[in-house]
């Protein structure tokens, strides 16, 4: 059990793999809004999306000594909490008057 | 004295502020003696201006006030000044002297009419406009009077506008003089950009400055101005709208469109007198020839009417033509003296002829006349003054003008005087023909429009129509006898002394108006003494002068004296002793229908006139609104086009953010690399 500890500890965590978990992140958040139909679904994606740009932010704010990066990140907390109040009000409203709905029949609402 | 100049025209104005507030309530007469007591106002301090003008020497003799500026903008300055100088005190005093006359008949003539109050509020609003044109100091002060004057006349002569052929008769003049007023704006516009100003007199005005200007300046504004002047003086071919301005009351005639408003014209070309000096030769031509043919075809015309006010108004026409030939061969001096005597003459015979029109019950054609000197003996005795002197029978006052004229037109070119001299002819034969058929003969009117050609029906209906317009403006009693006349005949009378009383003084100066400016010696050339100082540019005279032999100039006076008898002894013959040539020889078709110049245009404005104002609202259609509403339709088409890119799926605008984002990345990356 003693080569485990060593093995992880070989291991150095840099900054790419913060960058590269953000990456990720935000590839599935974007799949997420492009392929699924669940207004919900869509919603968390954003989300994921907006907290991957956020990982980034805090990354190069701690690499390159800024704390302008972690300063954005709470601006963007505060967008993204009043965007989730305005959708998540959206969504309800939306869900309630037409139990199922997807993303698609929005565009009823087309002029 | 001078200094009250400005109240010449505030008080007319004041008149007609006072009966625009409370005309109704003052009622008739009231309003009719307060609008004359401003007129004569006017007239007594015009007098009062007169003599402290007289009272200067010569050369001293002008005098400017102004009030306030009225634009301050830029370089453009106009000042809301006045001008006081021979010309304009002397238009002035006449303005207001038989505008006060007038004011007087008026009470009289438009006894019991429902609209009394209001036709006195426009009388005095016309004769502060008229005085604003005379006395205004720029040239933009003469424009607001000449406007003023326009206006007041379209109320006027459509005053019984119920009557269609009234109204449209107001429409006419309106329109017409437009054409004029254009001519006017445009030399006003041409007049600032050249010299910089807009006021006649001082240093730096326009009459001073006109000496400098280049001749083709100083002739383009002179034309225009003339082009003002032909639509207000009625001149070819702007002429039309006078004849027709007859549907107005008498009064009004007798004001507006004999003796004041349509000499403006003569009154401006004489204020810009140096304007003309400097211009080339063409344009005083032209001006002599527009003027005699104008007489001459008016003449002609008013040989063959059967209105008795349609014959004045053509008549009228003729010497405004008169007053033009004077001012094209540079003698201003006899176009003014024609102008005063003609006011003096002419507002007595439309006065005369308003009197005759009231005691025959409104009616017009003096087929239905004869014989009315011994009903209307006051009337009669004033008209046949008035007869004689626009006949050229010395000693009155039109022999004495009409003589100046012609022999300047003499010394510019024999063929004007020649036309002017046969002009001179006619008009002694049309007016004693005119004279003849309305007081001595047989009396027609009790046997009424029985023996009238069939053809004449037409006429005789318009006649009746406009009579009858006349009648629902007066009172009861005149009603009744009014629709009896048509019917029965009617017992002419003579009018009251608010008629009288002006004929009477109007013809004294019809009488004695030759003395202004008689040609004996120098110094009995008042007039010509007196206007010296405004006809001159840069110390030169502009008037003409030439020296004719005396004995010339007695035989052509005696010559053209005797020939106008021999005109109204043909007259006599023909109308009164129906012998000789028959009347229907003379009175030809082609002249009764005014040369079908009237015609003509209806034709022209309803055939290619009409094809042609159509054809430009086509273009107006299909050019100029084409290509505002093909830019509507192209954006419309494109954005109807570009909508379908809106589907509404959100995961179609996700994607175009990816792809655009991805787009970026690649630029991005590529600068890198």
């Amino acid at each position: 059990m003693s080569a485990a500890p060593s093995l992880l500890a070989a291991i150095r965590v840099t900054e790419i793999w913060y960058l590269g978990l953000g990456a990720m992140l935000f590839t599935i958040g974007a799949v997420g809004v492009l392929v699924r139909r669940n207004p919900l679904v869509m919603f968390m994606c954003i989300e994921l999306m907006l907290n991957a740009v956020n990982l980034t932010f805090v990354t190069f704010a701690r690499s390159l000594d800024d704390v302008g990066g972690q300063v954005v990140v709470f601006f963007v907390l505060v967008v993204a909490a009043a965007e989730v109040v305005v959708g998540l009000g959206i969504l309800v409203a939306l869900l309630r008057r037409r139990p199922g709905a997807t993303a698609d029949d929005v565009a009823e609402l087309k002029g | 004295m001078l200094d009250l100049v400005w109240l010449i025209p505030t008080l007319p104005l004041a008149g007609f502020l006072v009966l625009v507030l409370g005309g109704r309530v003052l009622g008739e007469p009231r309003a009719g003696w307060l609008a004359t007591l401003c007129c004569g106002g006017s007239f007594l301090i015009t007098a009062l201006v007169f003599f402290g003008l007289v009272d200067r020497g010569a050369a001293d003799r002008h005098f400017e006030q102004t009030l306030w500026t009225w634009l301050p903008s830029g370089s453009l300055h106009v000042e809301f000044g006045f001008l006081v100088d021979p010309l304009s005190i002397t238009m002035a005093l006449f303005i207001t002297g038989i505008g006060t006359l007038i004011h007087l008949y008026s009470i009289g003539y438009m006894h019991g009419d429902p609209k009394f109050s209001k036709f006195f509020l426009y009388l005095n609003l016309f004769a502060a406009s008229m005085l604003l044109l005379v006395l205004g100091n720029n040239m933009l002060l003469t424009f607001l009077g000449w406007e003023g004057v326009g206006a007041c006349s379209y109320f006027l002569i459509s005053f019984w506008f119920s009557k269609e052929a009234n109204a449209s008769a107001g429409k006419k003049a309106f329109v017409t003089n437009r054409i004029g007023d254009w001519g006017f704006m445009i030399a006003m516009f041409l007049t600032f950009q050249a010299t910089g100003t807009l006021q006649y007199g001082g240093e730096h005005g326009i009459l001073e400055q006109a000496h400098t200007l280049a001749p083709v300046t100083a002739t383009a504004i002179a034309a225009l101005l003339f082009v003002g002047a032909c639509g207000k003086s009625a001149q070819l071919p702007l002429y039309v709208w006078l004849p027709d301005a007859m549907a107005g009351p008498t009064p009004v005639s007798a004001l507006i469109h004999a003796a004041t408003m349509v000499t403006s014209g003569i009154y401006l070309m004489t204020r810009v007198n140096p304007l003309l000096a400097q211009g080339y030769d063409w344009l005083p031509n032209t001006i002599a020839w527009v003027g005699v043919a104008t007489a001459f075809l008016a003449a002609t015309i008013a040989v063959a009417q059967n209105d008795i006010k349609k014959i004045l108004a053509y008549s009228t026409v003729s010497q405004l033509g008169y007053m033009f030939l004077a001012i094209g061969s540079g003698a201003y001096v006899a176009a003014v003296f024609h102008m005063v005597t003609h006011a003096f003459f002419k507002a007595l015979l439309f006065l005369g002829s308003g009197s005759v029109i009231h005691g025959m019950h409104e009616e017009q054609d003096i087929r239905r006349m004869g014989g009315l000197r011994k009903y209307m003996p006051i009337t009669a005795v004033t008209f046949i003054i008035g007869w004689l002197a626009i006949a050229g029978i010395p000693p009155f006052a039109g022999f004495w003008s009409k003589d100046d004229i012609l022999l300047a037109a003499l010394n510019k070119n024999p063929a004007l005087w020649a036309f002017g001299f046969v002009t001179a002819l006619l008009t002694a034969f049309y007016m004693s023909r005119q004279v003849f058929l309305v007081f001595f003969g047989e009396e027609r009117f009790r046997d009424a429009g029985a023996d009238l050609p069939a053809d004449e029906a037409h006429a005789q209906a318009h006649d009746e129509a406009q009579a009858e317009a006349h009648d629902g403006a007066q009172d009861g009693a005149h009603d009744g006898a009014g629709a009896l006349a048509h019917a029965h005949g009617v017992e002419p009378h003579e009018s009251g002394w608010h008629m009288t009383v002006p004929l009477v003084v109007l013809a004294a100066l019809a009488v004695l108006g030759g003395g202004l400016n008689l040609p004996f010696t120098d110094s009995s050339k008042l007039l010509e003494r007196w206007l010296e100082p405004v006809l001159e540019s840069a110390g030169r005279s502009t008037e003409t002068h030439f020296s004719v032999d005396g004995s010339v100039q007695t035989g052509l006076a005696i010559g053209t004296a005797l020939l106008c008898a021999l005109a109204i002894s043909l007259a006599w013959t023909i109308y009164l002793r129906r012998k000789g040539a028959d009347a229907e020889k003379i009175e030809l078709d082609l002249f009764a229908h005014a040369w079908h110049y009237d015609e003509g245009i209806t034709a022209f404005a309803g055939g290619p006139g009409r094809a042609g104002f159509e054809g430009v609202a086509a273009l107006d259609r299909n050019v100029v609104d084409g290509a505002v509403n093909g830019v509507g339709s192209l954006v419309r088409w494109t954005s109807s086009k570009l909508r379908l890119a809106q589907t509404g799926y959100v995961r179609s605008y996700a994607l175009g953010i990816v792809v655009g984002a991805i787009v970026l990345l690649g630029l991005f990356l590529g600068k890198a690399a």
